[in-house]
């Protein structure tokens, strides 16, 4: 008995790049506050690049913390998103190729969220990662951590609790 | 003297980019208390089924009203920044509703000043979000 070829490259990059791309661009907020997502394998990485909107204190100037908040927020739920399709995506039981916002699995829900403004936010591109540290049944434990300059140094974390989406079937 | 201190504050959050890419706008200022509201945008969605706001626009909306809170507390200088803030959701908020944040500045000590603050709906019985922090007191020449 012979094992089955792996997958061709480009197969598994379409595949997973259009399930991101369908879990990010079809939330209306991530778009308005123009964050993409970078991905390395299963492990991603947000983008908040600088605007003019984005900012909280014009005489700094410096990013709004609420802006650092939602940024951090949507990390938070996009990574855990991707990690509960992951499995399901790798196996075929998801087809990213037909995912329409309407068809999109269910999003955790935030239950709480706490972010720690550890640095001003400066006018320039941010970048966050978010590491699922539990993941249960129906609740889950996100930490996040967003830097600009140097990776090393955080300009904020978050750590957020998530009502898990009901899995079907 | 506390009326210009509230007109100061007003004029500053609603020069804020922000607040204005959100249309907030100041409902109430004074005394350490702030109630700030913002209209139902299709661009600030976050669950596209449902049409409910994003939570991150929730918090966005606390953190502004927490902020305009400590500058309107006759305690506090003009300047303030965020050190932490917890949010909770209660509820998901109503497409098509205002959302509306009220925060109090509770207490101001030399470096920090405490705020809770809660976010509702058009029901304003029951709330959508509720928020505590700690923000600094930036004190002029010292910084």
């Amino acid at each position: 008995m012979s094992r089955k070829a792996p997958e061709p490259v480009q197969v598994i990059k379409q595949r997973r790049d259009a399930a991101l791309s369908a879990l990010v661009h079809g939330v209306p907020y991530i778009n308005f506050l123009g964050i993409e997502f970078e991905r390395r394998g299963d492990e991603l990485t947000a983008l908040l690049p600088f605007d003019d909107k984005l900012i909280g204190n014009p005489l700094l100037p410096a990013l709004h913390g609420g802006v650092t908040a939602a940024f951090l927020e949507v990390t938070a739920i996009i990574g855990l998103s991707w990690a509960i399709i992951w499995e399901d995506m790798e196996s075929g039981a998801l087809d990213p190729l037909a995912l329409t916002p309407e068809t999109l699995p269910r999003l955790p829900k935030t239950i709480d969220f706490t972010v720690d403004y550890l640095r001003t936010g400066l006018p320039r591109d941010a970048y966050a990662r978010a590491r699922v540290n539990r993941s249960g049944r129906r609740y889950a434990s996100v930490h996040v951590e967003a830097w600009q300059d140097n990776r090393a140094r955080l300009y904020a974390q978050a750590t957020g609790h998530f009502l898990m989406p009901p899995r079907n079937g | 003297m506390d009326e210009d201190k509230a007109r100061i504050a007003r004029q500053f959050i609603e020069m804020i980019p922000h607040s204005r890419a959100l249309n907030m706008r100041v409902d109430e200022i004074g005394d350490g208390v702030a109630e700030i509201s913002m209209p139902y945008d299709p661009r600030l969605i976050g669950d596209p089924q449902s049409g409910v706001i994003h939570g991150g626009a929730v918090s966005a909306l606390l953190d502004t009203c927490g902020g305009a809170a400590v500058m309107s507390h006759k305690d506090a200088p003009a300047g303030t920044a965020t050190i932490d803030l917890r949010i909770d959701y209660m509820r998901a908020a109503a497409p098509g509703q205002r959302i509306t944040a009220r925060a109090e500045c509770y207490h101001v000590t030399r470096s920090v000043a405490f705020v809770r603050a809660i976010a509702t709906d058009e029901d304003r019985e029951n709330p959508v979000a509720t928020a505590a922090g700690a923000f600094t007191v930036e004190r002029g020449g010292k910084t």
